[in-house]
């Protein structure tokens, strides 16, 4: 199969702080993927990296075979890991705010996601709970049909019902022919959603492979092999 | 729903599906939900769903009709014959934990005689 995303030799320093090291990764098309660490193990650098907010150091980071730009930008869907939307906005303003930036916003989708998520229009930014932002968010991140959603931590600090609320959106918006890329530390809540699980640890590529086969070479699911690797 | 046995995820599905058919809480000629329904229920990637139903196609109890949806096998024999099997298996495996124990066949005859005259 395809690869979406193709990097080589990536190396991002902060000042002295080596974040990510020297790492090489392929991440196929049509999958949804884990991107799994403890806090501080590479993974926002890696996702700032993807969606062109961060440069990189050394290397090569190649998406849909365009390196980061204008272009890559246009097919990525980008939950950031906080609210980046303004307190005095209503939905409905965020909603507006998403079909002005991007052509490829579906308000049709947005409203029937917000319906699925009971939030509406009328709320505004400012009054909502964190559970009901990072629902808002995800709405406008899915609502968009981009070839790659890249989601930072969609499901931390947020409560079980929210929690399932989000799984089930997620689920229900993936299409065979878009990538999901997903960084979580939750791994146990969020690991049968994957296709694919890369570990992250000190800004090096620990391990990579399909979720069902490491399940079935280990005898044990991906959370216990998060715990083996990151206990 | 948990899927924390160690187990592939597709195959504990196929399994949960299974023991529905031997059941009865799913019935011959019964429609199962959709890949996507299933998947957003489970809280499971759907592509796991595809591969536990693929593996039943080809034990040939379920079957996929194109634009109608995925059914429950009509043929009531082999749902039994999949009861059976899966009475079979857990025998087996009892049995095998007594051994382990100790246990002789006779010795093992004889205690489930005694503990079905007092369930009677």
């Amino acid at each position: 199969m395809e690869n979406i995303i193709e990097i080589k030799g990536l190396t991002k320093k902060y000042n002295r702080t080596i974040a990510l090291n020297n790492i090489d990764l392929d991440l196929k098309k049509g999958k949804i993927i884990g991107i799994l660490g403890p806090n501080g193990s590479g993974k926002t650098t890696l996702i700032k990296l993807l969606t062109g907010l961060l440069h990189e150091t050394k290397g090569v980071i190649k998406i849909d075979g365009h390196i980061p730009s204008v272009y890559t930008k246009s097919i990525i869907s980008y939950l950031p890991d906080r609210n980046a939307l303004y307190s005095w906005m209503k939905i409905d303003d965020a909603i507006k705010m998403f079909m002005d930036f991007y052509e490829d916003f579906d308000e049709k989708k947005a409203d029937s996601l917000l319906e699925f998520m009971k939030l509406d229009r009328t709320m505004k930014v400012s009054e909502l709970s964190k559970g009901m932002k990072e629902k808002l968010n995800l709405t406008l991140v899915l609502a968009r049909k981009a070839k790659v959603y890249i989601m930072d931590e969609p499901i931390a600090g947020v409560d079980p019902v929210a929690r399932d609320q989000i799984l089930k959106a997620i689920i229900d918006n993936y299409e065979e022919n878009s990538t999901m890329i997903i960084t979580t530390h939750l791994v146990k809540d969020m690991e049968n959603i994957f296709d694919e699980v890369v570990f992250i640890g000190d800004g090096e590529i620990i391990l990579q492979g399909d979720a069902e086969t490491l399940r079935e070479d280990k005898k044990i699911n991906i959370d216990d092999i998060y715990k083996e690797i990151f206990g | 729903m948990d899927f924390d046995n160690g187990l592939p995820i597709y195959i504990q599905i196929l399994n949960l599906l299974k023991i529905k058919m031997a059941t009865g809480e799913i019935k011959e000629g019964d429609k199962l939900p959709s890949v996507r329904d299933m998947a957003t229920e489970l809280k499971v990637n759907p592509n796991t769903i595809s591969r536990s139903y693929t593996e039943l196609e080809k034990e040939d109890l379920i079957y996929t009709q194109r634009g109608m949806g995925t059914f429950v096998t009509e043929d009531i024999e082999k749902l039994k014959a999949l009861k059976k099997k899966m009475a079979t298996k857990k025998i087996h495996k009892f049995i095998l934990e007594m051994k382990e124990l100790g246990f002789t066949k006779e010795e093992l005859s004889r205690d489930i005689l005694e503990l079905k005259m007092e369930e009677d």
